[in-house]
Parts: structure tokens; sequence; C-alpha cells
């Protein structure tokens, strides 16, 4: 039986988690916490903003997991954190952080890829085996299967990741960042009916967001500014719910589409979400219709599991503290850049 | 969009995007292919609809630019963009990658050596082979055409004489011996355009150029010598491949994709 402590910080999200795990039995989730720093409408998360806001918080959110989970220090097994990949000064935050419990508890540390941790969550809450993965979030977008001890980039999208898109969207249209620039726009699409035409650009198993982004953005600002806008069928206003809802079904399409590809390529039926933007249930319908249409199935999670998070942090830290691996004190930096298949993935066959 | 209909032939692939069936055009005798992209459930109709339409015609387009412009491709027969079929003709022979197989199932000498001629007598030289595809891709990037998805499986046989060459690997050495007698008498025809694009960038034609090379050199470990004389052929006789081949040294450098950041 071993247990560990994860701290999550790479973007506007500070997590702690405690997990155990005990031979041949599920992960067990002994807490689970998070703050978020939320900005005012129309602006987006500052890096250094949002560093001050993880250093003031972390202690706050340690002593309230360990309270919650019932576990004594001396039961922790080892500190994971996040190394990358993520926003420089949050993830320095938190790295400083991880050391100080580390040489306080006197306790092995673990560097955790961000990404690998949410695909290694989504697998242990979902039970989907060998899925073919779909990581979306603010800072991420690929498509990614697992081969040789790695987990392999199959697509990604080529400049801005779909939440920067969406969350980007949010700002011009002054919605709300509280809970989630995403969560609004969501709720805005499902009022909207009119699809407007907008760039759709997928290269094989790639995708790009930047020129959609782009356009919406004009396209918004000119309504903004009173040009009416309508659609050529039914000759009716185009509303900001329009937008929103354009937007979802033609950025969602792309990703539906990559992942399919994806899929047909390593000749697999499941298809796991993970990611921040995986908790939208408009995109879990779509990747559904294709995924029974293949004879398969979606696996996602909710917003504990999807928007960032401690427990997935202590999780795949725990998994790879179980195969030896850890990471020196002097050697526990972070980095912004950190790719998914980087990662040796010992404790998979 | 009009509703599907049933085709009238076999199903010869199933991918994620297109379906490919066998038929004849017209006449029984004259074979041909239909590449058909279904209508996808998942994505809202109208989206769906001028996605088909716009692919299923810039794909027939880039088809007969080539074919046009002498990169041999095949023809297009008919193309129904509200269905989104594609009726073309059918290539007979088998792909690069299946005759390579055959050519390392029968124990050839693969990757080393001047002549190729291995353990097998009858042996065949792969190298005009390859010559020949690093002409046909300087001629296809001299017309700034991208094909997208280059790998052994899209650039396909077909016999000079236009007789059939078997692709069955159970009968490599009737491959080897038989109907056709040496790679420099096939051409090299190239096939589905669907991720194709027209541009004249370095750096989408040496995406390509990188794309075929993975391809090659994931079919067997030691085709860098057989690819070397594809990048040598493709250097003579495509005008701006200096510069296409500069870049791919740092497309290769840092792979396909880019060093990913938060």
């Amino acid at each position: 039986m071993t247990i560990a402590i994860g701290l999550e910080g790479s973007a506007n999200k500070l997590g702690v988690g405690i997990i155990r795990h005990t031979p041949s039995k599920p992960a067990e989730i002994l807490s689970n916490i998070r703050h978020t720093f939320v900005s005012p409408p129309g602006e987006g998360f500052l890096p250094k903003d949002t560093a001050i806001h993880h250093r003031s918080w972390v202690v706050k959110l340690v002593k309230q997991a360990l309270k919650e989970s019932g576990v004594t220090v001396r039961e922790v097994d080892c500190i994971c954190y996040t190394k990358g990949p993520g926003m420089g000064a949050p993830l320095q935050s938190v790295a400083v952080a991880a050391r100080t419990l580390a040489l306080l508890w006197d306790k092995p540390l673990v560097g955790v890829n961000h990404c690998v941790g949410h695909i290694e969550m989504g697998r242990e809450i979902t039970g989907a085996d060998n899925p073919v993965v779909l990581y979306v979030s603010g800072g991420n977008t690929q498509v990614i299967a697992y081969a040789d001890q790695r987990y392999r980039i199959f697509g990604e999208a080529l400049d801005i990741a779909i939440g920067n898109c969406l969350d980007r969207f949010a700002r011009t249209l002054n919605i709300s960042n509280d809970p989630a620039p995403g969560y609004n726009i969501e709720q805005m699409a499902k009022k909207g009916k009119h699809l407007i035409d907008i760039p759709y650009t997928v290269k094989g198993m790639d995708c790009s967001f930047s020129g959609i982004l782009g356009f919406i953005d004009a396209y918004a600002g000119e309504m903004l500014s009173g040009v009416e806008k309508r659609d050529a069928d039914s000759g009716e206003l185009i509303t900001p719910e329009d937008l929103c809802f354009s937007l979802q079904e033609t950025a969602f399409a792309m990703l539906v589409e990559i992942t399919e590809r994806a899929m047909a390529h390593v000749g697999s039926t499941q298809v796991l979400i993970v990611g921040g933007v995986g908790c939208n249930e408009r995109l879990q319908e779509m990747m559904g219709i294709m995924a029974r249409d293949r004879g398969g199935s979606v696996y996602a999670t909710d917003e504990r599991f999807c928007i960032d998070n401690g427990i997935m942090i202590a999780h795949a830290g725990l998994l790879a503290f179980q195969t030896g691996f850890t990471t020196p004190i002097d050697e526990s930096t972070c980095t912004q850049r950190f790719r998914t298949d980087e990662v040796f993935v010992k404790w998979r066959d | 969009m009009a509703p599907p209909r049933s085709i009238d032939g076999t199903l010869l692939k199933q991918g994620a995007e297109a379906h490919v069936y066998k038929s004849t055009f017209i006449l029984p005798s004259v074979p041909c292919l239909i590449k058909v992209r279904p209508t996808k459930p998942y994505r809202h109709a109208i989206l769906d609809t001028r996605l088909t339409k716009h692919r299923c015609v810039s794909e027939a387009r880039l088809l007969n630019r080539c074919r046009s412009m002498g990169v041999l491709c095949p023809a297009v027969y008919f193309v129904d963009e509200k269905r989104g079929e594609i009726i073309m003709e059918w290539i007979e022979g088998p792909s690069v990658r299946d005759f390579l197989h055959d050519y390392v199932d029968v124990g050839c000498d693969f990757g080393n050596g001047g002549n190729n001629r291995g353990s097998n007598d009858e042996g065949i030289q792969l190298d005009p082979l390859m010559e020949n595809i690093g002409k046909t891709i300087g001629k296809l990037h001299d017309i700034d055409i991208i094909h997208g998805d280059l790998t052994t499986s899209n650039l396909m046989l077909k016999n000079r004489e236009n007789l059939a060459i078997t692709s069955n690997s159970q009968e490599g050495s009737r491959l080897l011996t038989g109907i056709a007698t040496s790679p420099s008498d096939f051409d090299v025809v190239l096939i589905d355009f669907g991720l194709g694009q027209v541009s004249n960038s370095d750096e989408d034609k040496a995406v390509d150029l990188y794309v075929l090379e993975r391809a090659f050199l994931s079919t067997h470990p030691r085709a860098t010598r057989l690819f070397n004389i594809i990048l040598d052929s493709y250097k003579k006789n495509c005008l701006g491949s200096a510069v296409v081949l500069r870049r791919l040294q740092e497309v290769r450098l840092r792979g396909r994709k880019k060093s990913m950041v938060g």
C-alpha cells in the first residue's frame, strides 16, 4: 500500500490531491481539492498574478487535503508535482512548494508530466484499458495513442489549443470567466441555432485554430460595433449565442475528425477524452456518435478529473514511484515545454 | 445533400474519411474505383455538406491538375460532389509497399551493395524504381502540389506495357521472374490526394518528403540507402529541390511536430 500527495499548478488552477494504491484494487481518492484563480471578464490570467494566487493558497490547500484524507504526514510515501508543460511562473511556485514539503517531511519527490497525469487518471476512472486519447485543454490539443512504453502524439493543434481559442473568444464577447469561460460558452451554445460559415482547418491528423479565432473575433467585433448580421436562409439576426454554437460545432467537428483518423490508423474503437474542454457535453456527444459508428464507445470523466487537479498528479506520480522512479532535489526543476512522448512509461506493458 | 445511393461494387477499404469500392464504368470491361465520402452524423448537416463537397471537388481538381501536367495519377471519370463521390480510373498493379514487402519476403538483399541481387539470382534492380519515385515527386512539387500523405501505400506501380504485375507475396518469385522484368519498366502512379493541397511552400514540400522517409524506414530498417536514391533523384529532377532538401534537415531535427508550449 502506497500513498502519494500531488500538487498541480500549471495554469490557473491550484490542486492538491491524495491517493492510495493497493495492489490489485482500484486507486482510492482520499482527497481532491482545488482553488481557481478567476480573472475578470474580458481578461485572461497572467502568469505573475496566477503565481501569486498559487503561492498564497498552497499551504492552506495542503493542510485541508491532509485533514480531509485523514492521512498523517508519516504515511505519505512521496510528494508528486507537475514538472510541466505549463506557464512558467505558476509551475515554479508549485515546484518550490513541493520541494519544501519534501525537505520538511523528508520524502522523495516525483516530477510528473501534466499530460500523462490526465491520461492515467482518465484510464483509472473510466476503466478504458487502451484507448485513443483526445487531450483538450487551455494549453493542449493532442490525439494520443500508446505504443512501446510511450504515449505517442498522432495529431495535434499546430498553433493554439482549442481551450485557448474558446477562452479568447469569450474575452471578445465579454463572457464571464466564472466558473470557466468554456462552460459559459457551452451554456450559450445550447440556445444558438444558426450555423455561420467558419474556417475549418484539418491537415491529416493535425488541426489549427488560430484562423477560426481570427475569423470569429472579427465577426463578433463587427456585431458588437452595431453591424447587423443575418442568417442567409431565414433572414433572422445572428446572436452571440449563434456564434458560440457555430464555434463549438465547427471546432469540435475538427477534433472528432482527427480522433477518428487516429482510431482508424491504430485500429482502436475506444476513445478517452481528457482535459478541461473534455467536460463539454456537446463534444462528448459528438465523439460518442462517431465512436458508435465505429462499433466502439467514448469514455469521459466529469469536472473533478477533466479540469486540472492534484489527484491526477498524485496518481501518475505514484505509478512512476512504484517502478522506482524519483526526482532528486537538485533535478526537481519545472519546464514550460515537456512533450507527452518524452516520458518513458515504465508502468505499462 | 443527396441521399446516399447503394454502390454497385466491392468495398475495398473503409477509412476514417472515405470508403473505396471497385466497380466498372459504363462498360463492364472498364474497371474503375469509386471513392465515397459518407455523411458524418456527428457533425452539423450544413457543415457536413459543405466539407464533403469541398473535399470531393478539390481532390478531383488536384488529380486533373497532376494529370494535365504530366504527373501520373488516376484519371477522373466522373464527380458527383453532392453525393461526395469520385469515380476514377482503376490502377492495376501493386503498391510500392506491397512490392517492397514481396521483395523482402523472397530474401533479396534489400539495403546493401550495388546490384541488390542478394540470394535470389532472378533479383531485380530496385535502384531504377527509386529513381523513378524521386523523379515523380520532384515533378509533383515542381507544379506546386503537395500530396499530404506520401506513404509507400499511396505510390502504385503500373507496367508500361499495361501488363498486370502480381503483388501476391506467396508468388513473390513469380513477381521477380515473371511478367515484369525490371522496375525500370514500371511507371509510378500517385494515388489518394485526399489530403493534398496546392502550395509552393518549402516547408510543405519538405514535410511531404519527411512523411515518405518515415514510411520507408518503417517498411524496412535497411531502406535508408534506397531512400537516399529517391532524394538524389528528387534533387536532379526538381527545380526547387536545393531549398526543400535543406528544409528537410530542419524538419528531421524537430520531427513533424513542434515543441510543445504550455
